[in-house]
């Protein structure tokens, strides 16, 4: 080993840092500083081009007329987009209130029913949920939920209705993961205690590990609300498509994703306008959300480190 | 077996020489005005109840405390006379010249060979020829050669407890360190791979300085010519070395009442 | 009611809820293989759709996707390693870091139709690449990269602390015991997170409906546009003319994504080191 440099110790004096390796290191260093960085660049780079493109809306209808307009019609000039909101609104809520219950339960069931055999089955079963894209969920209801939906409700199976159905299903993974997670990061010991005080399985489920789980399935439901307001093929091929605010939950509607979707093809000057200025609104929901479950994980801990 | 043939001089050269050292991490102080000195070529022990410091102590002399953002030591630690806390020192060079045994064996997740061709690599060895004949050397040295001669090119994880922690041995001695820091290497594999590891020392001890912290005092009192005694003596204040002495000393008679308490079992 | 019958009702009520998430992902895969294994032929796989009603086969869309996903994967997988190596290595907590993270969530929950339109406007448009391979990947690639990131950062932190120090303790650099410990050991999942992120590329639409255009083409140069798998499942199902060659398209796309869950999942299984 005498060729190696460095192999000479044995006897001297400590080598110095080498500048060479110093330099290497610290070029290193920020070179991964900066990949680190493009995702930041990402987030700004999304602000500025879909909102440099979409912000001359807000001047040119004006804000009020835009976020509060109840008339959608590009061809008249008509840029409202409240029943768009309105739509995104009732196919996210009805979603939540039906994949929820789904979601978390799946999740308890996961944590602490589950024999780790069933749980090999069910586990994988969540997560390939998540990764079937979104077209085919959309195709699957188009074809088949569809026609159900249209023989109960009457009319075309057009609607919120399919809608609901359809990402109900789809936000399942992700409010199943998360509140799996936290349930699964109570002590064990918070469990067997429970049960020693004669609690039956479901109480200990509903009066101990929900409400110590709670913080976390609640991110979920946030981050399965960002996940619903985002969906954009699978509501597309099942709303129906209409900017209008509905008679009843069985006649179609848009949301604001899937009227993107449906204009851009044809739309230009301030119609294309007003479809990014929709974009930048999205953007900003899905990041609101995203910052309103840091804050609730910072408010936990400060919770917890106060008691 | 070659347990220890000569006593250590005293006028032996000091290998490490620590002056009024103190230890923080963030704010909690560690460890505060520690003074001794390590002679070379022999083995010393420290030891003292759990969460005394000596660890935190050992790991002052080859820089691993680096890692930790907050951590930061005080005062003068010297190998061969020189302060390795001065600015420039590169705590590679200085990891080089002292290696470390943890006391949860950590061969890397690859095969037998390329954990001790790992520190010659490093140093830029790539010799297949060279290479093959420092894992030999090496191997050897750490009385792991005859078990593994055969199998190589396995992974390192699937030796035994006793097997990996020689392995890890082995990988040290590659870099022909002078100083070999252990830091309880001996907690967490079986009794019979303890008796090898114990043997080891004493057949290395001929060629390179070695520490050990270890919990148990008759290990201590078996391997070692020096002991260093450790103690928190108030939780939350910072630990200090009560008694260093040669180990037949020290555990003979002790000079401070703390160390004869701790060694005949009354706390700890 | 006593407190075992509603134990009993309540443990009964959280299987019906676990019975029906396998059972809705049972029905979705039943139904589009039952009804797209019949379309499934050579001919279907490697000819191109013919005539308004696009007879024929899919060829150039599923070249389409192949190319538009090896592409996004190439241009992200070193960023997003080296950026999580950053995270889990180097990084000290700190205002910075938070950025960084608090970007890459909201990266990773962006609606897609909005990436989508990101990728037009600055691909398509201000850098004027036009509808082309190169821009729908690009525009994949920010979707990639927080599960890229965030998979290899769980898989590097997943690499024991006492590894790193055998590392260190023999003398090696930051970089030595990054490059040649831990990232090697972390691989396994590296891996298996890229697979996963691939599969998600596979199968968006959003994105690359407005970066790839909408023509059938074979790609061949990274600026040529074509038609991704999903744009055409989509087109047939919404026009309606095709109804067969849909579920065929919709089978060959299912095949895909179960081809990446299940390849990752083997690959982890089988080379788990950490």
């Amino acid at each position: 080993m005498a060729e190696a440099p460095g192999a000479q110790a044995g006897s001297g004096t400590l080598q110095l840092v080498s500048r060479r390796t110093h330099l290497k290191e610290l070029a290193l260093k920020n070179l991964f500083l900066l990949c680190a960085g493009v995702a930041v660049a990402g987030v700004v780079l999304i602000f500025a081009f879909v909102g440099v493109r979409g912000w001359p809306i807000f001047a040119e209808v004006g804000p009020w007329a835009f976020l509060a307009g109840r008339e959608w019609n590009p061809t008249a000039g008509l840029y409202g987009i409240l029943p768009l909101i309105y739509g995104s609104v009732v196919v996210m809520l009805g979603a939540l209130v039906i994949g929820t219950p789904l979601a978390v339960g799946t999740a308890i069931f996961l944590s602490e029913i589950a024999t780790p055999r069933v749980r090999s089955i069910v586990r994988p079963a969540v997560e390939l949920l998540a990764g079937i894209p979104s077209v085919i969920y959309g195709f699957f209801g188009l074809i088949i939920l569809r026609p159900i939906v249209a023989d109960v409700t009457g009319g075309l199976g057009f609607g919120a209705v399919t809608a609901w159905l359809i990402l109900a299903i789809m936000i399942v993974p992700t409010i199943a993961a998360i509140s799996e997670d936290a349930l699964r990061s109570i002590p064990p010991g918070i469990r067997e205690a429970s049960y020693a005080m004669g609690a039956t399985q479901w109480q200990t489920i509903y009066k101990v590990l929900v409400p110590a789980a709670k913080i976390g399935i609640i991110d979920a439901i946030i981050l399965g609300m960002g996940r619903a307001i985002g969906e954009t093929m699978a509501v597309l091929m099942v709303v129906g498509n209409a900017p209008v605010f509905p008679e009843s939950v069985s006649e179609p509607i848009a949301t604001l994703t899937t009227q993107i979707v449906m204009d851009m093809p044809y739309a230009a000057g301030e119609h294309r306008t007003a479809l990014f200025g929709m974009g930048i609104i999205l953007f900003l929901v899905s990041m609101g959300l995203v910052a309103l479950v840091r804050l609730m994980s910072r408010f936990q801990t400060a919770m917890e480190s106060g008691r | 077996m070659a347990l220890r043939t000569t006593p250590i001089a005293d006028n032996a050269p000091n290998k490490i020489t620590v002056k009024e050292l103190d230890f923080f991490y963030g704010d909690f102080h560690a460890l505060t005005d520690i003074t001794v000195d390590i002679k070379e070529k022999a083995v010393t022990a420290f030891i003292g109840p759990s969460g005394c410091g000596k660890s935190t102590f050992l790991r002052c002399f080859n820089r691993m405390n680096d890692l930790i953002p907050s951590a930061r030591a005080e005062g003068l630690v010297s190998l061969d006379g020189q302060d390795i806390y001065e600015t420039g020192v590169d705590p590679v060079d200085l990891r080089r010249r002292i290696g470390m045994i943890f006391q949860q064996p950590n061969p890397f997740p690859m095969s037998i060979y390329d954990n001790v061709a790992f520190g010659p690599r490093l140093q830029g060895v790539s010799k297949k020829a060279a290479l093959d004949e420092v894992v030999q050397t090496s191997l050897e040295r750490a009385n792991l050669w005859k078990e593994v001669k055969d199998i190589l090119g396995r992974g390192g994880l699937t030796l035994s407890g006793g097997q990996q922690q020689r392995l890890c041995i082995a990988r040290v001695l590659a870099v022909e360190p002078e100083v070999m820091l252990m830091d309880e290497p001996c907690s967490a594999i079986d009794p019979t791979s303890v008796q090898k590891i114990e043997d080891l020392m004493a057949e290395l001890k001929d060629r390179i300085t070695i520490i050990i912290v270890t919990h148990n005092m008759q290990q201590a009192a078996r391997v070692s010519d020096f002991t260093a005694f450790f103690l928190q003596e108030v939780a939350g204040d910072p630990a200090i070395l009560v008694e260093y002495d040669r180990t037949s000393n020290l555990f003979t008679s002790p000079k401070d009442r703390r160390t004869e308490d701790y060694i005949t079992g009354r706390f700890g | 009611m006593s407190k075992r019958v509603t134990n009993a009702i309540a443990l009964g009520l959280l299987w019906t809820a676990a019975v029906i998430t396998v059972a809705v992902l049972g029905t979705v895969i039943g139904y589009v293989v039952i009804n797209g294994i019949g379309e499934l032929s050579p001919r279907f796989i490697f000819t191109w759709p013919e005539g308004v009603a696009a007879e024929g086969g899919v060829w150039p869309t599923i070249v389409s996707t192949l190319y538009v996903t090896a592409l996004a994967m190439v241009i992200i997988t070193p960023i997003a390693i080296l950026a999580a190596v950053y995270l889990a290595e180097y990084a000290v907590q700190g205002r910075l870091v938070g950025i960084i993270r608090f970007a890459a969530d909201s990266l990773a929950s962006v609606p897609s139709i909005v990436m989508g339109l990101f990728g037009l406007a600055l691909f398509v448009e201000a850098a004027g690449i036009g509808f082309s391979m190169l821009s729908a990947a690009l525009a994949l690639s920010f979707l990639m990269l927080p599960i890229v990131m965030r998979t290899t950062e769980e898989a590097i932190r997943a690499v024991p602390k006492y590894i790193r120090w055998g590392s260190y303790g023999l003398g090696a650099t930051k970089w030595q015991t990054v490059s040649r410990i831990v990232l090697p050991a972390a691989m396994p999942r590296i891996i298996t997170g890229i697979i996963l992120s691939t599969g998600r590329a596979v199968g968006e639409t959003a994105v690359v409906i407005y970066t790839m255009g909408q023509a059938i083409n074979l790609p061949v140069s990274p600026l040529d546009s074509g038609r991704p798998m999903t744009v055409h499942l989509y087109l047939l199902a919404m026009e309606g003319i095709n109804l067969p060659a849909a579920y065929g398209t919709a089978l060959l796309l299912m095949i895909l994504i179960l081809a990446f869950n299940l390849g990752a999942r083997f690959f982890l299984r089988r080379n788990r080191k950490v």
